[in-house]
């Protein structure tokens, strides 16, 4: 199935509450999908299209609320349209998730795979001091996979977790192996959740607003505090790193397309690995620093001008030479291009 | 006759709702919204239904209504509480959903989520207080500012020209097929007071039988932002702001009771 369809899927199997969303391509399968399943048969899911990116991120923000598990899903100029919402949802610490199927950009850009929204989606995209947790798939699979994934960590952390795939993953074909059905869980009772003052509590106010700096600050220096624990959770995968004198670092489709750089390389006699970051934020920073002692370069590998990059050096701290490579606005590099950046950026004569 | 022998419990007419905080109220003296708030929670605490209600705090004046309505809320951003409504009522049909917002908030930046949710006729009640400016932002143009009003972005009057016609939102929402009841109160006098309780009683109730969106609109006062004491703004609103925006039942049990085409 593709990338988009095995997201909708997921989503059903995971026992999400509900789904709001809005067409756009390349991510309206999951919206086509949701609604050719039937889910308020199969397992009493509500799913909604709204009127706008705005409206469904702030239906998901009423609903997420009421402790309930929803989601959202949009590709890249939509998500820009949800960060306001998404602002709102960080700051008053719901958990939800949000899928962005990102496209190249900027403004109405192209429909084409890109990875231009890096920055966005790891340093807040919305106004203030806030982070998403961010997962990033490199296959169909892990589509599906990290449905149930992003709400564990939301819940677990009450913030807005987001899959950050693009065009190519969406709209690719591959056979994926389900999760089982999961139950839905009726009423989450937790001590913050919005769903009528009984006698026995105080009102719960889901909120974002503080008048007083001061308790506005103490509020901004919880939430740094809890951007800080994430870093427990943080994902990635390492190919042919052991050995490695030279590293690559690439998330989602530019992964795949490095694995096979890597491959090569080693056919050739070069020893080349392979970092894939799986969550955006929490970055990596630990095990790239440790491979700043092992390897004499790294070349940031991403479709799009050189956004991760910026972290990548951050985790190195100036200690070996670090590069971008990469193709912005839509436009895919295939792994000769990658090799023959490797050549004549970091190996030079090696 | 001794006070104190006037004040016992068989003397007792009014007792103020224990659905209101004991938090002192935000608003000017004279402002509108107090009354509307103390309405809408004696009819939650009359139809015993605290524990099945949530409400959605809009932007602008009322930001703060969860500090004063004892009652599980949420704080929407500006012009979106009908989104936050419709989200949190399609996944708990059984509880009662309302927003309370101005008219920035409803009729302007959240037109579309307004229009919207009473078109999809989501089973929630929405109130519209319309003072006719943004008070909290310190006095400016509203999209229901009156042709010729002075607001702090229109210091020489409504040009409708240069800045359009005063929004009758209330009249387009009623044409849309999803509301069920559409009203236009007033919390300026004892009379309209009871009359705006009883719209918001009928609201919940229909809410109750899944009739559809009620929308009740409350023509208001904002002395602070008229730049009048609350006796003149009074006045000056059953002057200017009623002829244009009538009092009375728009929309009853789905149908349109009023000719549109006169006001």
């Amino acid at each position: 199935m593709k990338g988009n369809e095995a997201v909708a899927e997921a989503a059903i199997r995971a026992g999400v509450d509900g789904y709001f969303g809005y067409p756009i391509t390349p991510q309206s399968e999951v919206l086509e999908y949701l609604t050719l399943q039937r889910p308020e048969e199969r397992t009493g899911m509500v799913v909604l299209q709204a009127e706008s990116e705005v409206a469904a991120i702030n239906m998901v923000y009423g609903a997420a609320g009421t402790g309930k598990k929803v989601m959202t899903s949009s590709s890249s100029p939509g998500i820009s349209l949800k960060q306001e919402g998404i602002s709102y949802i960080a700051g008053a610490e719901l958990p939800c998730l949000i899928v962005n199927v990102v496209r190249g950009g900027p403004g109405l850009g192209t429909i084409q795979p890109s990875q231009a929204d890096y920055f966005q989606s790891t340093k807040g995209g919305g106004h203030g001091d806030y982070r998403l947790i961010v997962l990033a798939p490199s296959s169909v699979q892990e589509m599906a996979d990290f449905v149930d994934k992003s709400f564990e960590l939301a819940f677990k952390y009450r913030n807005p977790a987001m899959i950050l795939s693009d065009g190519l993953i969406g709209q690719m074909m591959e056979k994926v192996e389900l999760p089982p059905q999961k139950e839905r869980v009726k009423h989450f009772d937790q001590e913050w959740v919005i769903t009528g003052k009984t006698k026995d509590r105080k009102r719960n106010i889901i909120t974002s607003l503080n008048l007083d700096p001061e308790l506005q600050y103490e509020h901004n220096m919880k939430l740094q505090e809890k951007y800080q624990k994430m870093k427990e959770d943080t994902m990635y995968e390492t190919f042919d790193c052991d050995d490695a004198e030279f590293l690559l670092v690439a998330y989602g489709s530019s992964a795949r397309i490095c694995q096979k750089a890597v491959d090569i390389a080693r056919s050739r006699g070069k020893k080349l690995g392979l970092l894939r970051p799986i969550t955006l934020f929490p970055f990596p920073e630990e095990i790239i620093g440790k491979f700043a002692r092992q390897v004499k370069g790294i070349l940031s590998v991403e479709l799009n001008a050189g956004q991760m990059v910026e972290d990548v050096k951050l985790a190195v701290n100036g200690r070996i030479p670090v590069y971008h490579y990469g193709t912005p606005g839509g436009k895919i590099f295939s792994p000769e291009d990658i090799l023959n950046a490797i050549d004549e950026k970091l190996m030079g004569g090696y | 006759m001794d006070i104190q022998e006037i004040i016992k419990p068989e003397n007792l007419v009014h007792e103020r709702t224990s659905l209101m905080t004991d938090a002192t109220l935000s608003y000017c003296p004279g402002c509108g919204h107090g009354t509307a708030h103390h309405l809408i929670m004696e009819v939650i605490e009359e139809m015993d239904i605290q524990e099945d209600t949530i409400g959605i705090a809009p932007v602008g004046c009322s930001v703060l209504a969860y500090d004063f309505m004892d009652i599980d809320m949420s704080q929407a951003a500006h012009g979106r509480a009908p989104a936050l409504a419709t989200g949190i009522k399609r996944l708990w049909p059984e509880k009662y959903v309302f927003t309370y917002q101005g008219d920035g908030d409803l009729a302007a930046i959240g037109t579309a989520e307004t229009i919207h949710a009473c078109n999809r006729g989501e089973n929630i009640v929405i109130f519209f207080v319309n003072n006719g400016i943004y008070g909290m932002t310190g006095g400016q143009m509203a999209p229901t500012t009156l042709e010729g009003m002075k607001s702090s972005t229109s210091p020489y009057g409504r040009d409708l020209s240069l800045m359009g016609h005063p929004l009758k939102i209330t009249e387009i929402v009623a044409q849309l097929p999803g509301t069920y009841f559409v009203t236009r109160q007033a919390v300026h006098k004892p009379g309209n007071v009871r009359k705006t309780k009883k719209a918001i009683r009928k609201a919940f109730e229909a809410q109750k039988e899944k009739k559809g969106l009620s929308f009740i609109e409350i023509v208001s006062n904002c002395n602070s932002g008229w730049k009048m004491t609350p006796n003149e703004s009074n006045k000056w609103m059953e002057e200017h702001m009623f002829p244009f925006y009538p009092l009375g039942d728009i929309k009853v049990e789905g149908k349109i009771v009023k000719d549109l085409m006169k006001d």
